[in-house]
């Protein structure tokens, strides 16, 4: 006991007490052609190193739009959003995202070129010890075998492991995940968000990933960002035990459920 | 009648045969193989259709005007290897890949400045709107004036008619690439020249293929038109177009088909060899283009 304590103590230290990302009081707009909309309000949390941070919520929420602005890509009307400390004012690879659509993978490079690509664009590794680290993360999400082949002729599961791969190789602090697999069918979803929590249990990563599926959220997370819609405030903020705890999950699962359609009335009455 | 409410149905789980189907794969008949076989389709409609030439020919019997089918390969034969067909052809095709080598340049440097800055991108987009509609061969009697009769105003039209088709391509196939990439490509680290190389190009190319296609063929139909009107070159060597002109005057008519016939190979082979490797090797490879 004493020496988890003392433990504790000294990775406060070491880690100065900061959170590794930090987000306060952010508001994010943007504009379509007729509109301009605040998709965020004053949302703050903050994510420590190993988390695996959920930011769940019904579409209309902002959480797309939050995941941009941590990745640089958005810059926010009010408040700031910090890495490490340190604001975050453009796009870099210490913040590398895995999306959702399938064309995030570039179709004129290979598996293993698309990793390598990846890796050598962003300076951190040069020839063959790109080539080597890329190999090394494909063969974490096996797809050693196809290495040598185009996107194109992958399945929609096998290319977002690529873009898993190619997110982790990079070694970022924070890997940002925006609904990685809400485009893949149900089985190969649920198989998927397993081999993602194995990942995790070998590395350890930080990884901040957004969903729209409560369960999902549930399953992956540690800690859980509920956020409401139009614009996007910040709802709860709970911790989930995951798959170790199937009562307290299907508990969450329910809470969150009532926060976020609290304020609507109940649907199709007498029904169910 | 029993419904779905009242009626019971017991669950029942069946197993699936792995062996046994029939015919599970059979191969085609000899004459379903080359039906299917579109080179072969091809091959008949042309045999059908040089047949009525020749034919045509025969019947009306006045060389000066029609000459047979036969008549015409042996001239295109005879022109090629003993005669100066080959020759024109290749001093065609050098002012042409001139002309095509600098529209394609500026196409790239115009492109460039447009995605990089606004008053770029309101240059090329009036400018594409204004001479795109432009005939290159119209734009010649000034060239003529302007660089003088010989290779100087034939570059000019061409680079005039490579140019806009690129260029408006680029820019559009720049302007489709998805929000996803770009997002990958400054998350990587990329920006400016470096972002345009690796990630707008490869991304744009079906749209670039397109627009050096469709540049090719307007360069190449602008250079015989051109040859055809304005004749011989300062510097001495003839294109095809000026070969078709000169082979009318003397009333050669079987060679002014072999000219006609060598236009029509070497933009066949352009298209059907060169152009088609590219796509195989870069755009149908990476399954952007079925």
């Amino acid at each position: 006991m004493l020496m988890e304590v003392m433990k504790d103590i000294e990775t406060r230290k070491a880690g100065g007490g900061l959170p590794l990302l930090s987000a306060e009081g952010v508001t994010l707009q943007y504009k379509t052609k007729e509109h301009l909309i605040t998709a965020t309000y004053r949302v703050s949390f903050n994510v420590l190193q190993s988390d695996r941070f959920v930011i769940v919520g019904p579409s209309g929420c902002g959480k797309s739009t939050l995941l941009k602005a941590i990745g640089g890509h958005i810059r926010p009307i009010e408040g700031v959003i910090r890495l490490d400390g340190k604001l975050i004012t453009r796009p870099g690879p210490d913040r590398m995202m895995v999306f959702q659509e399938f064309d995030q993978l570039l179709p004129w490079k290979t598996v293993k070129e698309n990793v390598t690509f990846a890796l050598t664009s962003s300076g951190r590794y040069k020839g063959r010890a790109a080539a080597e680290r890329a190999m090394d993360y494909i063969a974490k999400v096996n797809l050693t075998k196809f290495a040598d082949s185009y996107p194109h002729t992958l399945s929609g599961g096998m290319k977002q492991r690529v873009a898993i791969a190619r997110g982790m190789a990079l070694g970022p602090a924070i890997l940002l995940m925006d609904e990685p697999f809400a485009a893949l069918d149900a089985l190969t979803r649920q198989k998927m968000q397993e081999e993602l929590l194995q990942l995790w249990q070998d590395t350890r990563f930080t990884m901040l990933f957004v969903t729209h599926s409560i369960a999902e959220a549930v399953h992956v997370g540690n800690r859980i960002l509920v956020l409401s819609p139009h614009p996007g405030q910040v709802r709860a903020e709970l911790t989930s035990r995951g798959r170790s705890d199937p009562e307290g999950s299907a508990r969450l699962q329910k809470q969150i459920e009532s926060l976020l359609f609290a304020d609507e009335r109940p649907r199709g009455q007498g029904h169910d | 009648m029993t419904d779905a409410v009242s009626a019971y149905r017991a669950d029942v789980v069946y197993e699936v045969q792995t062996e046994g189907f029939g015919v599970v794969a059979k191969p085609l008949t000899l004459w379903q193989r080359l039906y299917g076989s579109g080179f072969l389709r091809k091959a008949v409609v042309v045999v059908i259709l040089a047949t009525t030439w020749q034919f045509y020919a025969w019947r009306l019997g006045n060389p000066l005007i029609v000459p047979t089918f036969l008549e015409t390969v042996g001239a295109y034969v005879d022109q090629l290897l003993g005669g100066p067909l080959l020759a024109r052809a290749l001093s065609s095709l050098q002012v042409l890949l001139m002309g095509y080598a600098v529209g394609v340049v500026l196409a790239a440097a115009l492109t460039s400045l447009a995605i990089a800055t606004t008053p770029g991108r309101d240059l090329l987009e009036l400018l594409t709107a204004i001479l795109t509609p432009l005939p290159a061969i119209a734009l010649l009697p000034l060239a003529l004036i302007w660089f003088g009769l010989g290779t100087g105003s034939y570059v000019f039209v061409l680079v005039h008619s490579v140019l806009w088709p690129v260029a408006l391509n680029t820019y559009a196939g720049f302007r489709a690439v998805s929000p996803t990439l770009r997002m990958v490509g400054h998350t990587v680290g990329l920006g400016g020249l470096g972002f345009i190389a690796k990630i707008l190009i490869p991304a744009a190319f079906p749209h670039i293929l397109t627009g050096m296609k469709l540049g090719w063929a307007f360069a190449w139909r602008t250079l015989v038109a051109a040859e055809l009107v304005f004749g011989v070159s300062s510097s001495g060597s003839a294109g095809l177009g000026w070969y078709i002109y000169e082979n009318k005057n003397m009333l050669e008519i079987a060679n002014v088909f072999a000219g006609l016939f060598m236009v029509t190979v070497i933009g066949l082979l352009i298209e059907g060899i060169i152009f088609r490797k590219i796509e195989q090797l870069t755009v149908r490879r990476w399954g952007m283009q079925t």
